[in-house]
């Protein structure tokens, strides 16, 4: 549903009626029995999907209206990354429906089911899993009772458009059995019937149009930034001038008597405001921030000019993750090969700040936000509100891609506190550009060094690998803190969680940060960071992209000292059967020379992961040219192989992948988070620049399908070995390496 | 200082109480109730608000309501034909060339812009008028693409 036609819903009822919002018209209200959590996992063929731990009712996913059309809720949010879309397909098919006869409704505490986080690549795996069990089991359920009402013999029954036929004719649709038998789907939900096999296919596995994208193309008001409601006032927030500095005082008699202003909102060093529109909320907020004074907090930020050093300087909590293997005689490694690469900060750069609309009355808290995890959120804002977590409800309505743990909560918890402070009157907030730069958790800086030991046949038979990054995980939910930006503010003692250890294989900054290479001895040490200067959070593959970045630049140094062409050499020490299939598919694709040496201008790069090392499998193949009088790199060409095993819909992934190698290519080519010793300094796009239209490479991707096989996720797969792909295309080129990222200009003129 | 500004939007006309120096992209947005234009930045850096004034492609977060006077504006709300998608969001949405969408209002107008003043660009000229709409999600090329199936549609 539009938040447009949410509007004219909530209009129409003249009041805001939440059930009514997230429901729409002609759905029925489902109900749940809750289970305690349990353990994130991957799905197993032949155990029941995970997500039904916590929603064990079929209504809970499935509900048939009479009309014959057919909702489908799903824990997960639609992100850009066209989840409602594939979840569809998936639903559609098991239940013998029309893609158009299905209306999702996602995340919200009030109405969908609770499947944590969209995050990880994995809501292919989790609501798709439960999707397609619920929709085999709700069809034989309507199956069944048709060949009741035919008195038919159910086996001789076909399904198509939810129209039950049988072989004289006669016609039952699943609305007409829902109107005789309305408790028909409100039961337990099973996985004991068997979804259709894949070769039965006819709408997973196909390439269908994204289901939100007419509305976002023709402006019909789907993003949240849509949203308006009666009454409804605006609000913005003032920011210290550094983190972790404490209000001293304010001219509030002046704010208040600005144009517009409804309320100022100052509790302890905590900063807003409410206006009647939208420019007067803004000028209001830059005259609040003129006059509020301020005490730093003493935190310096590392010197950026020094920061590989610096993140080795920072208290960290240290763990082996891998050992394995005898150290090799003395006399059995020919070569050694060392180096050390780093990544920088990295913003996820959303397009549009982060947005939020609240509604606070009698005690009852409405929240609307592009958040990955209505659940948690709710949960986090319940207790740094002090409301009991049934008085809070979060309903996800879509914005601009996230790409991971953007300022989307914090903006929702901000506007909470507006919105309490204004009873009656629901408050939209957009963060401005400068809020979204400086104030979202960022990813964090990476350093790492790895040390291979070569046989004298040139195969690697000693790897070391050591990685320093502060923790990728802050999201609301998480043990030991609240993790919202503004509950810091309030002087209740409230902070971010203690650094999360996440064991392998997910991991956190340590995420690929085991070889997927048959190496007979290997040490792998992840040193989490304890110490954070700069306020760090997930970021699309976590610590995946610059593990990958490091391992596959690596495994590059090593080929060369080895004289052995990347490709072969990959190959070589490469045992997985998929891995190896996408990486060749990945150098045919590109037509990939062996041996090729460059004419110092022209360079070619691959590398190869398997992302988390349990997800899709992707090699990169990537063509560049570098101008050496400036250092400028060209990417003319991006190839790319991806195996993310049973596909649902093929264009979606090439969409994902494409999107990912675009974003990868972005990250190591120019992006860096700037900051001087007390605050971030990147603050606009001139100040953090992204690839442009005239920078990005002609780009193909190759979809390796495994019918059948469990789905992997396609969303992040492509960031990491793009990245690594084009900084071995440039070493390629330019015969000198850059490990430190960005590939800027002036360090690759520094080389040549 | 506060005023009443006539606009012309959409081929309708409105009029609208506020401070003259009021970016047009929340009169647009708030007064209007439109919803093509999205709020990027506010600095005119990222194209996201782009509206055609005129005919010409114009940031609406960096342009005061008290500049505008009648001259004509129009939003992606103002593209299609009775709810029949123009050539240009056709195309988008055949070419699938959105992810997230949140730029795409910016894309559309200001290709919009480019093909009624040449017909039939190349792919280096729709990436030129292009090069200062950001697009994160990395649908770029696809947006080329969409670009080039409107401009051999229309």
């Amino acid at each position: 549903m539009s938040a447009a036609d949410a509007t004219d819903v909530v209009r129409n009822a003249g009041k805001i009626t939440r059930r009514r919002f997230c429901l729409g018209l002609g759905a029925i209200v489902a109900t749940f029995s809750l289970a305690p959590t349990i353990g994130r996992a991957q799905v197993v063929e032949g155990q029941p999907p995970i997500s039904f731990a916590k929603t064990k009712r079929l209504e809970g996913w499935i509900a048939v209206a009479e009309d014959n059309s057919v909702t489908v809720y799903t824990g997960k949010a639609e992100l850009g990354q066209g989840i409602l879309t594939a979840l569809a397909q998936i639903a559609a098919e098991e239940m013998d429906v029309g893609l158009e006869q299905i209306r999702m409704v996602s995340a919200s505490t009030a109405h969908s089911p609770d499947e944590g986080y969209t995050f990880g690549s994995q809501s292919i795996e989790q609501s798709g899993s439960a999707l397609r069990a619920a929709g085999a089991y709700a069809r034989s359920l309507l199956v069944a009772a048709a060949a009741d009402q035919l008195k038919a013999d159910a086996t001789t029954l076909t399904v198509e458009h939810g129209v039950v036929g049988a072989s004289d004719g006669r016609r039952v649709t699943y609305g007409e059995i829902v109107r005789d038998s309305p408790a028909l789907l409100k039961r337990d939900v099973s996985h004991v019937v068997r979804p259709k096999r894949a070769d039965a296919h006819s709408i997973v596995g196909k390439s269908v149009p994204r289901i939100d994208l007419p509305d976002k193309v023709m402006g019909r008001g789907v993003f949240l930034q849509d949203m308006r409601l009666p009454r409804m006032v605006f609000g913005r927030v003032v920011r210290p001038p550094s983190p972790g500095a404490t209000l001293e005082a304010i001219d509030e008699r002046r704010v208040r008597a600005m144009p517009g202003v409804v309320a100022v909102v100052r509790i302890s060093s905590f900063l807003g405001l409410v206006a009647e529109r939208e420019e007067q909320a803004i000028a209001a907020a830059n005259a609040l921030r003129a006059s509020a004074r301020w005490t730093p907090s003493g935190v310096r930020l590392p010197d950026e000019s020094r920061l590989p050093q610096a993140l080795k300087s920072f208290a960290s909590d240290d763990a082996v993750i891998k050992e394995t293997g005898q150290r090799p005689a003395a006399g059995a490694v020919a070569q050694w090969v060392e180096a050390t690469y780093s990544r920088p900060y990295l913003s996820h750069a959303s397009i549009g700040p982060s947005c939020a609309v609240a509604s606070f009355s009698d005690g009852r808290l409405t929240v609307w936000s592009h958040t990955q995890g209505v659940f948690p959120l709710r949960n986090d804002m319940a207790a740094a509100l002090g409301l009991p977590q049934q008085n809070v409800d979060v309903i996800h309505v879509q914005a601009a891609g996230c790409y991971g743990h953007n300022g989307a909560d914090d903006a929702a918890f901000d506007v909470a506190l507006l919105a309490r402070a204004v009873p009656g009157r629901p408050v939209k907030l957009q963060w401005m550009r400068q809020d979204e730069f400086a104030w979202s958790p960022i990813a964090p800086a990476m350093l790492m060094q790895a040390k291979a030991g070569l046989s004298a046949d040139g195969k690697i038979i000693d790897w070391s690998y050591e990685l320093w990054s502060n923790t990728h995980a802050t999201r609301p939910g998480q043990h030991g803190g609240i993790n919202l930006l503004g509950a810091w503010y309030l002087g209740q003692g409230h902070h971010v969680s203690p650094p999360l250890k996440i064991p392998q294989p997910f991991g956190n900054g340590d995420r690929n940060a085991v070889p997927l290479y048959d190496f007979p001895r290997q040490r792998i040490v992840h040193h989490l960071l304890t110490e954070m200067p700069l306020r760090t959070g997930s970021l699309r593959t976590l610590g995946g992209h610059g593990n990958i970045y490091a391992i596959e630049c690596f495994m590059d140094e090593v080929a060369l000292a080895a004289g052995a062409d990347p490709v072969a050499f990959r190959l070589a020490h490469l045992p997985d059967p998929r891995g190896r299939a996408v990486l060749q598919a990945a150098a045919d694709a590109a037509g990939w020379k062996p041996g090729a040496s460059s004419d110092g201008r022209r360079g070619r790069g691959v590398a190869y992961a398997r992302y988390k090392n349990i997800s899709a499998y992707v090699a990169v193949v990537v063509d560049i040219e570098v101008d050496r009088a400036s250092g400028k790199i060209s990417l003319t060409r991006a190839v790319a192989a991806v195996d993310v095993g049973q596909v649902i819909n093929p264009d979606g992934v090439l969409s994902q992948s494409e999107g990912g190698v675009v974003q990868g290519l972005s990250w190591a080519l120019k992006e860096r988070m700037r900051f001087d010793r007390q605050a971030v300094t990147s603050v606009d796009w001139s100040g953090y620049p992204i690839m442009t239209f005239d920078e990005v490479p002609a780009i193909e991707v190759v979809i390796v399908d495994r019918p059948g096989a469990p789905c992997l996720g396609a969303g992040e797969a492509t960031v990491g070995p793009a990245s690594a792909a084009l900084a071995n295309a440039v070493a390629n080129a330019i015969g000198k390496r850059v490990r430190d990222l960005p590939l800027s200009p002036e360090r690759i003129k520094e080389l040549l | 200082m506060p005023g009443t500004f006539q606009l012309n939007v959409n081929g309708s006309r409105a009029t609208v109480k506020c401070d003259g120096n009021t970016p047009l992209l929340y009169v647009l947005r708030n007064d209007l109730a439109l919803n093509g234009p999205l709020f990027g930045c506010g600095l005119g850096q990222c194209g996201a608000c782009t509206v055609l004034i005129n005919g010409k492609p114009t940031r609406s977060c960096v342009t005061p309501i008290r500049s505008v006077g009648r001259l004509a504006i129009v939003t992606l709300d103002g593209l299609a034909n009775n709810g029949t998608p123009n050539s240009l969001q056709r195309a988008f949405i055949e070419a699938q060339a959105a992810q997230c969408g949140y730029c795409t209002n910016g894309m559309i107008m200001t290709a919009k812009a480019l093909l009624d003043r040449e017909k039939s660009p190349t792919e280096a000229a729709i990436k030129r008028a292009l090069a200062g709409n950001l697009c994160r999600c990395g649908s770029h090329n696809r947006i080329v693409q969409a670009v080039r199936r409107a401009s051999v549609q229309s």
